[in-house]
């Protein structure tokens, strides 16, 4: 597998669909925010110091992949494409903030595509580590493993009291940041995902839609994070975060089963019309596309349907970006018009493979 | 579970509320929950949520200069630069960012007051680096069990404590012989 490969394949193994509480939870990350020794950091660096960064890590990379019998692709920002950048921010290995001045930023994506090491992001290091479900313990054991090795050979900068020194307060201590990213389709229709929000930063967590903004977001798909990060341990603050999770996931499927019995028609309705609409439709909107997808995801939990997979649904996920389809098309440039017809078949050519097909349909021209 | 409303059928929907007076569950059965189509759809997205934007700006939105003043009642804050990259604790104030390891020495007493406005401690109790940090592993690891015994002789498992307060003053003792006992330098 190479840089190339990273940015064109839609089947991403953190959105296989697998792990635990695969039902609500598509994912787990979690990020450790490093930085070492008297060298600014990143933020207020010149080109020398974020040259020196990268430098150090460069050099100690090659025995520490040896180590975890891994080998990492690297991507570099300078001599990355706009487009391919966006598309590596798309499928969540990279921050946008990272690509916005790419001088000396480079990403180390491991193999198997579980890890993804920043350098000079906020932090002179954030080392991201990613998996399907709800598995935040393995994410961070990888993610802790990989700092054991870095602070074998390079002076990380911790106090006693305040912990990992981070170029934000608000990540100073662990450094942790741990993440799941949630479906709640569920709690969305049934008007409960408010409550959610709202009781989130009692317990020092907090959560936001991936899609659009906390005022009108699209695709039911929230991302949970902690909040705090130092006073904690980082098992303690993982625990807190699954706590949550498990939670909000009876409270999903509450809901579920509630819409279930209670409005089985028209959900049944919503959702197959949702079918029809992602199967037939020639243009489609990343809005439209993602409200569609999440209704047709819901069907299939609620066993309505058999497919999409889960698997297929993080494949259609992936599909949907702006970027991803700017790129299959090799043209920045792409019109409204020609995304959404792209959009549209990229989606159909999922759903195609694996449909039923009556005897009585037409066949698909495309 | 039984229905909260009816009391005779097993409870099969279980809701939480989190009005503005507090928290509120119900649990219902199929029967009783049918006749509460309001509860399924019970709030029409009020907008009370806060964003990591809000919360941030409400934390570096600097209310409280006075308290840090009076701890630190002869050095201007603002005056302060720090030696390795040049920054000063006004700059700090205006980006929110620190400029470096140093910096964190530089700034110390002017940050923790923050520290305990956005996260409600100051102290770490997490990861410490293996290479650098053995004695200071031993330090947090005693300062646990500290906490620990504490517990136990307050919930009176005078045997745990026992045990714990040997093994407190064990490590103690390695303290006093000097940080590189176990190996690691
Ligand atoms: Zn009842
Ligand atoms: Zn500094």
């Amino acid at each position: 597998m190479g840089l190339s490969d990273l940015i064109r394949e839609s089947t991403l193994p953190w959105l296989s669909g697998a792990g635990e509480y695969g039902d609500v939870v598509l994912g787990s990350r979690i990020r450790l925010a490093r930085n070492f020794q008297r060298i600014p950091f990143p933020g207020r660096a010149d080109l020398n110091q974020l040259a020196t960064t990268r430098l150090m890590v460069e050099r100690i990379l090659p025995g520490i992949a040896k180590t975890l019998g891994t080998s990492f692709i690297v991507a570099d920002m300078e001599k990355l494409p706009k487009l391919s950048r966006s598309v590596l921010v798309e499928k969540q290995y990279i921050s946008a903030k990272f690509t916005k001045n790419p001088q000396h930023r480079v990403a180390f994506v491991s193999n198997d595509e579980r890890m993804s090491i920043l350098v000079n992001e906020e932090d002179h290091l954030r080392i991201q580590c990613m998996a399907p479900g709800l598995a935040l313990e393995d994410s961070y054991e990888l993610a802790s493993r990989f700092d054991d090795l870095v602070e074998e050979k390079l002076d990380i900068a911790f106090d006693e009291k305040m912990g990992y020194l981070t170029s934000c307060p608000t990540n100073l201590g662990t450094g942790l940041r741990a993440s799941v990213i949630l479906h709640l389709p569920g709690l969305v229709f049934t008007k409960n995902i408010q409550n959610i929000v709202n009781i989130s930063p009692q317990l020092g967590l907090a959560i936001r839609p991936i899609y659009g903004d906390a005022k009108e977001s699209f695709g039911n798909i929230f991302l949970l994070s902690n909040q705090l990060t130092l006073g904690f341990s980082e098992a303690e603050l993982i625990a807190n975060l699954k706590t949550a999770a498990k939670e909000i996931v009876s409270h999903e499927r509450q809901a579920r089963k509630a819409l279930s019995l209670y409005m089985k028609e028209r959900l049944e309705d919503e959702v197959y019309r949702s079918y029809g609409t992602l199967r037939y439709a020639r243009l489609l909107s990343e809005r439209e596309a993602l409200s569609l997808l999440s209704k047709v995801r819901l069907g299939v939990d609620l066993r309505m349907m058999e497919t999409p997979t889960a698997k297929d649904f993080g494949r259609m996920l992936v599909r949907m970006g702006d970027s991803y389809l700017r790129n299959l098309a090799e043209n920045e440039n792409l019109s409204k018009n020609e995304i959404e017809r792209l959009r549209a078949q990229k989606v159909r050519e999922i759903l195609l493979e694996k449909a039923p097909r009556p005897q009585s349909e037409p066949i698909e021209d495309i | 579970m039984l229905c909260d409303e009816c009391g005779r059928n097993e409870a099969v929907i279980h809701i939480v509320q989190a009005g503005p007076n507090g928290r509120t569950e119900h649990n219902l059965c199929e029967e009783c929950a049918s006749h509460y189509s309001d509860l399924i759809l019970p709030y029409s997205g009020r907008n009370k949520d806060m964003s990591m934007n809000d919360f941030l700006k409400g934390v570096f939105s600097a209310e409280e200069p006075q308290k840090i003043e009076q701890e630190a009642p002869n050095d201007e804050p603002d005056a302060l630069v720090c030696p390795n990259c040049g920054m000063s604790y006004e700059d700090f104030q205006h980006t929110g960012k620190i400029g470096c390891s140093v910096c964190y020495q530089t700034f110390r007493r002017e940050l923790f007051p923050l520290l305990r406005r956005i996260h409600g401690a100051s102290s770490h109790r997490g990861k410490i680096p293996h290479r650098s940090g053995s004695a200071l592993e031993r330090k947090q690891h005693i300062a646990r069990l500290r906490e620990e015994l504490k517990r136990t002789i307050e919930q009176e498992e005078y045997e745990r404590a026992a045990e714990l307060r040997d093994e407190i003053r064990a490590l103690e003792l390695k303290e006093q012989e000097g940080g590189g006992a176990d190996g690691t330098v």
